[in-house]
């Protein structure tokens, strides 16, 4: 892999070219790389939720399209939502009401930079790991924000204003109960978090630090029990009411884009990322990350909406408080520990 | 020219134009939303200077936290953001003054100070090592920050409650 890498910018060298051409080429293909595994990995998600939901309803869920169990039917679902047409209010604020769907993919795109697929399949082990995923997922909301206000919808604002509400209740004991695991390694690298837990996955001794990321994550995703923003059944569709065909489609990748980014970084933290026995690395990491998400969709269509009050108590009365707890134990285990 | 100075320059321009926007936009919440671009193209800036924590700690903050914040007090304050803000108003004069003064001071220090700033060590930007000064050497000033933040914090809620309560 490296020595490919370094005869490829050889090449280029030996031509003359300056080195940024193919460092701007490579970024492309990765780039697109990720797209790519975006697209098919939510699609999947898309079909799997379906048959998850649909089987806990005791249904059969989409059953017709492309033959076995329906599997084409996410495919089927985003041509046609391809080939819609493109709506904009009359009363929105046009440019602010296109910008928003870009901002909200952006973010859920760039946080693939730091997931750690396999030993050497990461886009780029960073520094500051995981505090990027935690910095970059906070322009999700700003996205929202901007959706909501442009679409001058009452329903949208309530919505919009609600999401703001929680992102930035739920964001601090996410960043919290992360806090454990880093003390712990003691660096903020992907790559060497999961090489410290080479002897014992992080989740057996950061079990608490575990919940709490999962709770809040499923707030950060705007996923039932934590979907106030979207409330169907008092806000229409939340901050996305006025959005149809591609842009609509966008955000709906996006969220599912950040369910798995969500299901990859716990994975990562606590779930010993690609470490397993037999199984290659990559298939151990996307086999305990569709787990992850699996117990998401499991939680989301047997539990029901929490009342925005009680979200806020829960947020800043319960989960904050355990997070700091964790912190803190953490915090005097590695010192008594030496 | 090199390509890092090519990038600082695009970044740059970007940040300007995005501030000049904060001021001069008509709309208020377009003000915001340009205010984030401008903290992003910050963030940039610290990036090219090697401060990869600086500049996640900016987009948290600033973009995560204070814009977020700024956006949800414009949407609570009623039809604020329907109509247009005025942009200038009768104190014009007195703040082109100050904005002048102020351009002027941070130009000297840039143009005389940089001269004796040797270039930044590398190791003291990283992550583990900016923890431990904080807690060590600059535990003080550290401290202080914190409190004054924490007395701001209450003040803010006890104006608060006390609005409600007129109500």
């Amino acid at each position: 892999m490296e020595k490919a890498l370094e005869r490829f910018y050889a090449a280029f060298a030996a031509l003359g070219i300056p080195w940024i051409v193919p460092q701007l080429i490579l970024m492309l293909v990765v780039a697109s790389l990720v797209i790519l595994f975006i697209s098919v990995s939510v699609m999947f998600m898309i079909w799997w939720e379906r048959k998850i939901s649909a089987h806990i309803q005791v249904r059969y869920g989409p059953m017709r399209v492309g033959g076995w169990h329906g599997w084409a039917q996410s495919i089927a679902d985003g041509i046609k939502l391809l080939i819609k047409e493109d709506v904009i209010p009359a009363g929105a604020d046009k440019l602010v009401f296109a910008l928003a769907p870009m901002v909200v993919f952006a973010a859920a795109l760039a946080a693939y930079v730091i997931i750690p697929f396999g030993p050497n399949l990461i886009v780029r082990d960073l520094n500051i790991g995981v505090l990027f995923y935690i910095s970059i997922s906070s322009l999700t909301v700003v996205g929202i924000i901007m959706a909501g206000w442009s679409s001058n919808n009452k329903y949208s604002v309530l919505g919009a204003l609600r999401s703001a509400a929680q992102a930035v209740s739920y964001e601090v004991p996410l960043v919290v109960s992360i806090l454990g695991v880093i003390m712990t390694v003691g660096s903020l690298s992907m790559i060497q978090i999961v090489e410290a837990q080479q002897r014992i996955w992080f989740v057996i001794p950061q079990f608490a630090g575990f919940l709490i990321y999962l709770t809040a994550a499923l707030a950060e995703c705007n996923r039932l029990p934590f979907d106030i923003p979207e409330a169907e059944s008092e806000l229409v569709a939340g901050f996305h009411v006025e959005y149809s065909g591609m842009r609509f489609a966008i955000f709906f990748l996006a969220e599912y884009a950040n369910m798995f980014t969500v299901a990859a970084i716990a994975t990562t933290l606590f779930l010993g990322g690609w470490h397993g026995p037999l199984l290659p690395p990559w298939l151990w990491f996307l086999i305990k990350t569709y787990f992850i998400i699996f117990v998401m969709m499991w939680v989301r269509w047997t539990l029901a909406r929490l009342r925005v009050d009680q979200l806020m108590n829960l947020g800043w009365k319960v989960l904050l408080p355990l997070a700091f707890l964790n912190m803190g134990i953490t915090g005097l285990v590695l010192v008594l520990l030496g | 020219m090199t390509v890092i100075q090519v990038v600082f320059f695009l970044v740059a321009a970007f940040t300007t134009a995005a501030a000049f926007l904060v001021v001069l936009a008509k709309n208020i919440v377009h003000c915001a939303i340009a205010l984030v671009f401008t903290f992003f193209g910050v963030a940039a800036l610290y990036v090219l200077l090697d401060a990869e924590f600086l500049a996640a700690v900016q987009v948290l903050l600033y973009v995560g936290g204070i814009t977020i914040l700024l956006l949800f007090a414009i949407m609570l304050t009623s039809r604020i953001s329907a109509r247009g803000v005025k942009i200038m108003n009768e104190q014009v004069g007195m703040s082109a003054v100050v904005v002048l003064a102020i351009f002027a001071v941070m130009t000297i220090a840039t143009l005389k100070g940089l001269a004796q700033v040797g270039p930044p060590d590398p190791a003291s930007y990283a992550t583990a090592s900016l923890g431990r000064l904080l807690l060590t050497t600059y535990v003080l000033p550290f401290e202080a920050v914190s409190i004054l933040l924490l007395a701001a914090m209450v003040g803010a809620i006890i104006l608060a409650r006390r609005e409600r309560e007129k109500d």
